[in-house]
């Protein structure tokens, strides 16, 4: 099995609250994260395909295609948007990295028909990333 | 939720300290062999960064698996307070006994991480410079080698 990682960035807006909470409550959980006009990141998403190269092309997945895939799934959907209000699939959840990189893996997952989808790891910041991968495979 | 699904959040921290390879099971010369500058006997400082990810059920309610607050705490209480701008040999009692190489740094920072209450310990990463990095997931913890 080879794994191979594709790398994009997108940047947009969220901010953390729970009407279900109350004012105080949202404040306390979220702190600077629950400014009500929201606030930005440049996020940076990894994305990890395995599978045995084709013996014709020697390729897993042709990088080419993937980065269509992504520019369609992800950049189109995500990039310079609000995703509390503009990203239908983040609706009634918490945009956090946790809920967003889960978001990612629902979109990519069926898309990728050559090898299959290992891992998305999302970065927030340099220090701040949520990864989704299936139970059992390796993290790493 | 995904059926199968593993979400894990990870957070990267910092602290600086010094260390000094040395092994005393070695004779002086195989020390300079095996270790190189790193046996110099003053020792020698890195910035290191330690990588801390965490796995577990997204809180419906929050959208996180951990509050990175209660993370930094611990982190900060259990590994950033004993370990920069320290010693490693001199200051942390297990590097007292145990060579402090960046693979046996990995291996004590699991092992104060692994009881984190809040969510379970996946993987620890340690970058002694941007270009060495190393990892432990915790499957055999006794396994150090301990030096006498």
């Amino acid at each position: 099995m080879v794994y191979l990682t594709r790398k994009i960035e997108f940047s947009a807006s969220h901010l953390y609250h729970n009407p279900a909470l109350s004012a105080e409550e949202n404040q306390r959980i979220f702190g600077k994260c629950n400014n009500p006009h929201g606030h930005g990141h440049n996020y940076t998403l990894e994305v990890t395909v395995g599978g045995e190269p084709d013996p014709v092309t020697g390729m897993v997945l042709d990088l080419k295609e993937l980065k269509a895939i992504l520019e369609r799934e992800i950049t189109e959907r995500m990039d310079h948007r609000f995703l509390n209000y503009e990203v239908p699939e983040l609706k009634g959840q918490i945009p956090t990295c946790e809920n967003i990189a889960r978001v990612i893996w629902n979109l990519l997952e069926p898309k990728i028909t050559k090898g299959h989808l290992h891992k998305v790891r999302l970065y927030e910041s340099a220090d701040i990333f949520a990864e989704c991968y299936r139970n059992g495979a390796s993290g790493s | 939720m995904n059926e199968g699904l593993k979400i894990v959040f990870g957070r990267r921290y910092r602290f600086a300290a010094s260390h000094r390879l040395h092994s005393p099971q070695l004779s002086e010369e195989e020390n300079c062999r095996v270790y190189g500058k790193c046996n110099n006997p003053y020792g020698h400082g890195h910035n290191y960064v330690v990588e801390v990810s965490v796995s577990g059920t997204v809180d419906p309610t929050t959208g996180m698996i951990v509050n990175l607050i209660d993370l930094d705490h611990f982190v900060q209480q259990e590994v950033i307070e004993s370990f920069d701008h320290k010693s490693l040999n001199e200051d942390v009692e297990v590097f007292q006994t145990v060579v402090p190489t960046t693979e046996n740094l990995c291996k004590e920072i699991f092992q104060r991480l692994k009881h984190f209450p809040l969510a379970k310990l996946e993987r620890v990463r340690v970058e002694e410079t941007s270009n060495n990095a190393f990892e432990y997931v915790g499957e055999d913890i006794q396994d150090r080698v301990a030096v006498h």
